[in-house]
């Protein structure tokens, strides 16, 4: 019944024009599946990372004073007598929060499934500039250094938290931490122009190299959701940079943008930050609900719900993302009548979130639906991301923000939103397009054991946050047990430590899937979760420059139990039905 | 299955050409870059507009520390860039790649892309050296990002005329010029010596042809943005 409309790829892959010295094709790589697979592992080292620092955090708050069990390898300038000193932990919550958005979550999503999935889900043979690609890993990756350094100078790492709140930033004298303050400016700067080079690419790609028939209509769910998260980028990390640099150079050539002493503003910085930071919280949840999409999608075999009203919900929140960001200083002395208005434009993104949620579960509803492992974790995700917004809404109201503001149920939120949300997505997402990075299956047992166990020991760690945050504990409060108040709530924090350790230990599970499936997982077959998207065209892995000719495109991405489809349940975008016409390829640009 | 096939088939959209932009990418990637540009400086310009109108003392008067026709002088020469980037633009365009040529009946010879690309660079150059003099200059007198030295000719005028060099907001002027200057004389330098590769690499050894300038195009949209940023920076740091 159906034909697949372009020649069968050899079966040597179609490595045509590929480089073949190993420098070349893995290391300073400009084909967009190695840039992705570089910045996979790179991206889950920072992971690893920021949940090391993570673990001693809890290991502080659940023992306060109590000699930490491995601590004795730490320097005296971070322990003492195995007990974390204050100064190393808010080394702590910095490090922690910074590697976690900016060198984990950030490139995992953007970094990774970009580069990965841009060129693949429309049909492209490679990215616009693949040179500025190669160049956008290698930065991100020098910046990641740089921060990671922090560590390993001197006065230890930056301690201003991962916000870098001024004038604690500003004024090395202040922090203490003389060298690595001014070492995470640099850092910033640095992923910044890496954040750029990358996204100034993948919109480049995205308008002007789809193949034929690829209409913007016809795109992926995800590929929207990349689309959009560029132009977020482009336009918000460029804001950031300009604030590092201002903050540079308060540290080192003795201006005082944000040193009130002199005539600077603290608040400027809070502003410039938070103009950068807002939409900087939809660049880390975008891509993972456009790829969260297109998974449920293929767990429930059925059309996604909505396809337009999820595009425009997309844009809706990315728009909506650059005039909420004084929702975050509601308590920072900023006039409150500005607090109403970042009030309203914040509960407003709420309506198309609960679009998209809807359209979810929409999509699901009746569906035939196959509970493989990136189903699983999708379905963790739209739970997760639920609850995350909506303690969002608890924050986005003034008067309640007021108690909760600074607490521990902030800390909740931001995991139920980054952790619950976009990191679900990516385990979702790692599992899916596995066999395509790798060509083997990761293990559907593994997977399973660990979505379940992580789910509750997520759970388990971060929903009693919420707890003692209303019971007022600080966000990053060294020692709960100094204040009288905080004290009943001790077990409490004993058992979200246990809780946060055991999530710790099952992300070995992944880990070992992940890494054991590399060699021993079961060959994959071309299109293993039976899906639509233009990659499962491609071998296991596919060679440089992916398609031998350009292949076309002929229907949108979500045609499940299509009646068209014969005795399938799916009609892949690259099939050609005898009712299908090519479309034609477009005119060469004027210009050259 | 015939009439089915084809009420089917009306029933779908038309097979569009491929929906590109219908702009080469290099272009394409430029303008978005350029966005990008836009939006660092303004988060250094809102910035020096937040900071100069929350300070309580007055701002110094224009021209008193910065020599405004020297920069009015380097803001011309920018401008003359501007203009040549054009002519080089115009005349690849048309497929003229030559340094000079003796146009019958006329007394200013005709010039190609090699003659108005070299005027860019040189101006474009002549920008930054000016800049470099004035930054030497102001620092030997007194003025640095943390504001007037102490001990030095600024320092001195200051304190004797304090509303004419606002004393009070020394530390945010010096904060605020050094900073943007800076970055816009970076920018300037970055486009000098991306046009310098292109004009070794490309121009000279005439790869360009009125079919393909893309590299000239795009350094162009570069050229022109980083001219328009300098005229709101003359505005506002040195003029009002």
């Amino acid at each position: 019944m159906t034909s697949v409309a372009h020649a069968k790829p050899a079966a040597h892959g179609d490595a045509h024009h590929g480089p073949t010295s190993f420098w070349q094709k893995y290391i300073f790589s400009t084909d967009h599946k190695i840039i992705g697979i570089q910045f996979l592992f790179v991206s889950l080292f920072f992971l690893l990372v920021g949940g090391l620092l993570a673990m001693q955090i809890r290991w502080q708050l659940g023992f306060p004073g109590k000699p930490m069990p491995g601590g004795g390898i730490l320097p005296e300038s971070m322990v003492s007598g195995g007990v974390i000193l204050p100064e190393y932990y808010i080394q702590l919550v910095t490090m922690h929060g910074t590697f976690m958005v900016f060198f984990a979550i950030m490139p995992l999503l953007v970094g990774v499934y970009a580069n990965f999935l841009i060129p693949l889900k429309i049909g492209a043979h490679d990215m616009a500039f693949p040179r500025i690609n190669m160049w956008s890993f290698w930065l991100a990756l020098l910046a990641g250094m740089i921060m990671l350094s922090g560590f390993f100078v001197p006065d230890g790492a930056p301690r201003a938290g991962w916000t870098m709140y001024a004038p604690l930033s500003a004024r090395p004298d202040l922090s203490g931490a003389t060298i690595s303050q001014k070492l995470w400016s640099i850092s910033i700067v640095v992923l910044g122009l890496s954040s750029v080079m990358g996204s100034v690419n993948y919109i480049t790609t995205i308008i002007n190299h789809r193949a034929p028939g690829m209409h913007w209509f016809r795109m992926p769910l995800s590929i929207w959701a990349l689309f959009i998260t560029a132009i977020l980028a482009v336009l918000a990390l460029p804001v950031l940079q300009g604030a590092a640099i201002m903050l540079l150079f308060d540290q080192t050539l003795g201006t005082h943008f944000f040193d009130p002493v002199a005539g600077g503003q603290a608040l400027l910085w809070q502003h410039l930050f938070w103009f950068f930071g807002h939409p900087e919280v939809y660049i880390l949840i975008l891509p993972a609900m456009g790829m969260v999409s297109d998974i449920i999608a293929n767990g429930s075999r059925k059309p996604i719900f909505g396809y337009h009203s999820m595009v425009f919900a997309i844009i809706g929140i990315a728009f909506l993302g650059w005039i909420v960001w004084g929702h975050h200083m509601f308590m920072s002395g900023m006039n409150p009548t500005l607090g109403s208005t970042f009030m309203v434009s914040t509960l407003l993104i709420a309506v198309p979130s609960a679009v998209k949620v809807f359209n979810w579960l929409g999509t699901m509803w009746r569906g035939n639906i196959r509970f493989h492992v990136p189903m699983l974790n999708a379905i963790g995700f739209v739970s997760m991301f639920t609850i995350g917004g909506l303690s969002g809404i608890f924050m986005a109201a003034t008067p309640v923000d007021i108690p909760l503001h600074d607490t521990q149920f902030i800390v909740a939120h931001i995991h139920y939103v980054l952790f619950g949300g976009s990191l679900f997505a990516l385990f979702a997402a790692m599992t899916y397009w596995y066999p395509k990075m790798f060509g083997r299956m990761m293990s559907e047992r593994l997977g399973k054991a660990h979505f379940w166990l992580t789910i509750l020991f997520y759970n388990l760690t971060f929903f009693p946050m919420h707890i003692i945050g209303m019971g007022g504990q600080m966000r990053r409060i060294y020692d709960p047990t100094t204040y009288d108040f905080l004290k009943p709530q001790q077990p409490l924090n004993e058992f979200i430590s246990y809780a946060a350790f055991a999530l710790f230990a099952v992300q070995f599970l992944f880990a070992f899937n992940f890494l054991w499936s590399l060699k021993f997982g079961k060959k994959a077959p071309m299109n293993p979760w039976e899906d639509n998207g233009m990659e499962w065209s491609l071998p296991n892995p596919a060679g440089h420059g992916n398609w031998e000719r350009t292949p076309n495109v002929y229907r949108g991405p979500y045609e499940f139990s299509s009646p068209e489809a014969g005795d399938k349940d799916y009609l892949p975008q690259y099939v050609k039905l005898p009712t299908d016409r090519d479309p034609v390829p477009a005119p060469l640009p004027a210009g050259h | 299955m015939t009439h089915a096939t084809q009420t089917l088939d009306q029933m779908r959209p038309p097979t569009l050409a491929e929906p590109g932009s219908g702009v080469y990418s290099n272009k394409l990637g430029m303008w978005i870059f350029l966005a990008s540009d836009v939006m660092f400086f303004t988060a250094l310009i809102g910035s020096y507009i937040i900071l100069r109108f929350g300070m309580t003392d007055a701002w110094a008067q224009p021209g008193a520390v910065l020599n405004v026709p020297l920069t009015g002088f380097n803001t011309f020469l920018l401008i003359c860039s501007s203009v040549s980037m054009v002519k080089a633009y115009a005349a690849i365009a048309d497929g003229k790649k030559y340094f000079l040529r003796k146009v019958p009946g006329k007394r200013l010879q005709d010039g190609g892309l090699k003659f108005w690309l070299l005027v860019t660079i040189i101006c474009g150059a002549g920008f930054v050296g000016v800049q470099l003099i004035e930054y030497f200059k102001l620092v030997h007198e007194g003025f640095t990002p943390a504001g007037y030295r102490e001990g030095s000719l600024l320092a001195e005028h200051a304190a004797a005329n304090g509303l004419k060099y606002g004393a009070g907001v020394a530390g945010m002027y010096g904060s605020t010029f050094f900073t943007m200057t800076g970055f816009h004389g970076f920018h300037v330098t970055c486009g000098v010596i991306s046009m310098l590769y292109l004009y070794f690499t490309k121009v000279l050894p005439e790869k360009y042809s009125a079919s393909d300038y893309r590299g000239i195009e795009v350094i162009g949209l570069y050229w022109h943005f980083v001219d328009l940023v300098w005229i709101i920076l003359f505005t506002i740091v040195y003029l009002i």
